[in-house]
């Protein structure tokens, strides 16, 4: 048995209110605060989800818009599964699992707008490919 | 140096300014700091914030690895290769089935881990079995879709666009799939081990999976289907 094991409370469902928590953790709550939470939860993702098909689905808003609106939902809805599903919270025994995500974060976007900008370029730049065939030996 | 303490009103409010979340030393009040709570003073993390936080780590490595799928798939969008594009695929309805399946079993998965912590081995097994089920239909749906373009001709090494499509929306399928066999094994766990604190541990780590995919099934049915259909 390692000392990682070792456990004062000996007892895998008893958490500290004063501790540090990873995700999907909480101090000790009653059952029915986790099924509040999942309530809500689900609530909200239901009500961004259809408001994403509804606003992909009819021309309620201008047109070019629509991407946009539709990414503000994902994010917003995204926000609402770390919230309420994976119990990410602002409070100071979250910090080190905050601090990942946003590093996590901050990878995603480097790596998603990084490649969208440099092969857009690329696109726009780059000699037409028949006349590139024709340069070759 | 004298030996006279901070009246303690003065050594509050100093330590209240420099740390006022006192990181790194908690114990609210006059109490002291915790044991088996990782802040240094009282030796390691106890097992479960390791091994929550570890996970947690692995999470966001794999939401990277999708970053760059969805990277791929916006540069490949428009390279169709005189084949079908984007608009030819999405079929709005069974998307919406698929994501109404995936919050929904993502919900149940919430519910089944209520139950772990009020240690009812039924309500836990009911609901990891719902969950389960929603991911099965899931996956069914994806099948049938992907089954269904092949049949039309449509398949990954048609076009750079199809290859990053599949890719994508592929390796959700089969991490859902996969996930769906950690499910299995979790159920068998609880129902022969009962929740002694590994098999809790193990509960912690399958719950945060199943939630973070349905996190990249967000991304997937926003920017692969819904922009797709309205592009």
């Amino acid at each position: 048995m390692s000392e990682l094991d070792f456990d004062p409370r000996g007892y895998a469902g008893e958490l500290d209110h004063r501790e540090d928590h990873a995700p999907g953790d909480e101090p000790v709550e009653s059952a029915g605060h986790w099924i509040a939470n999942a309530n809500l939860g689900l609530l909200f993702s239901v009500i961004l989800t259809v408001a994403a098909f509804v606003l992909a689905g009819t021309h309620v808003i201008y047109g070019p818009a629509v991407p946009v609106g539709l990414l503000v939902l994902a994010i917003a809805q995204m926000g609402v599964h770390l919230v309420f599903f994976l119990h990410i919270t602002t409070g100071p025994d979250n910090t080190n699992n905050v601090l990942a995500l946003a590093y996590g974060i901050l990878v995603v976007f480097l790596i998603v707008i990084g490649s969208i900008w440099i092969m857009d370029h690329l696109q726009q730049n780059m000699m037409p490919m028949n006349q590139l065939m024709q340069m070759q030996p | 140096m004298t030996d006279h303490p901070l009246p303690a009103a003065v050594e509050t409010v100093r330590r209240v300014r420099e740390d006022p979340h006192r990181l790194g030393h908690r114990g609210h009040g006059n109490e002291g700091p915790v044991e088996g709570a990782g802040h240094g003073e009282t030796g390691p993390a106890r097992k479960r914030i390791i091994v929550g936080y570890g996970f947690w780590i692995f999470l966001l490595s794999d939401i990277v690895m999708f970053a760059c799928l969805f990277a791929a798939f916006a540069v490949q969008r428009g390279a169709t290769a005189g084949g079908p594009g984007i608009k030819e695929l999405v079929d709005i309805p069974r998307v919406g089935w698929e994501t109404a399946a995936l919050l929904l079993s993502s919900y149940t998965c919430g519910l089944s881990f209520a139950a772990t912590n009020a240690r009812s081995k039924l309500w836990t097994q009911v609901f990891l079995l719902i969950t389960g089920l929603l991911g099965l239909l899931f996956v069914g749906l994806e099948l049938a879709e992907f089954i269904g373009l092949a049949q039309r001709g449509i398949t990954p090494q048609a076009s750079g666009f199809l290859s990053a499509f599949f890719g994508l929306v592929g390796l959700h399928g089969v991490h859902v799939t996969l996930a769906g066999m950690w499910l299995l094994t979790m159920m068998a766990q609880v129902q022969l081990k009962g929740f002694r604190p590994e098999i809790v541990h193990r509960l912690i780590c399958f719950n945060l999976f199943w939630h973070a995919l349905d996190i990249v099934w967000i991304g997937i049915f926003t920017i692969v289907y819904l922009m797709g259909a309205v592009a």
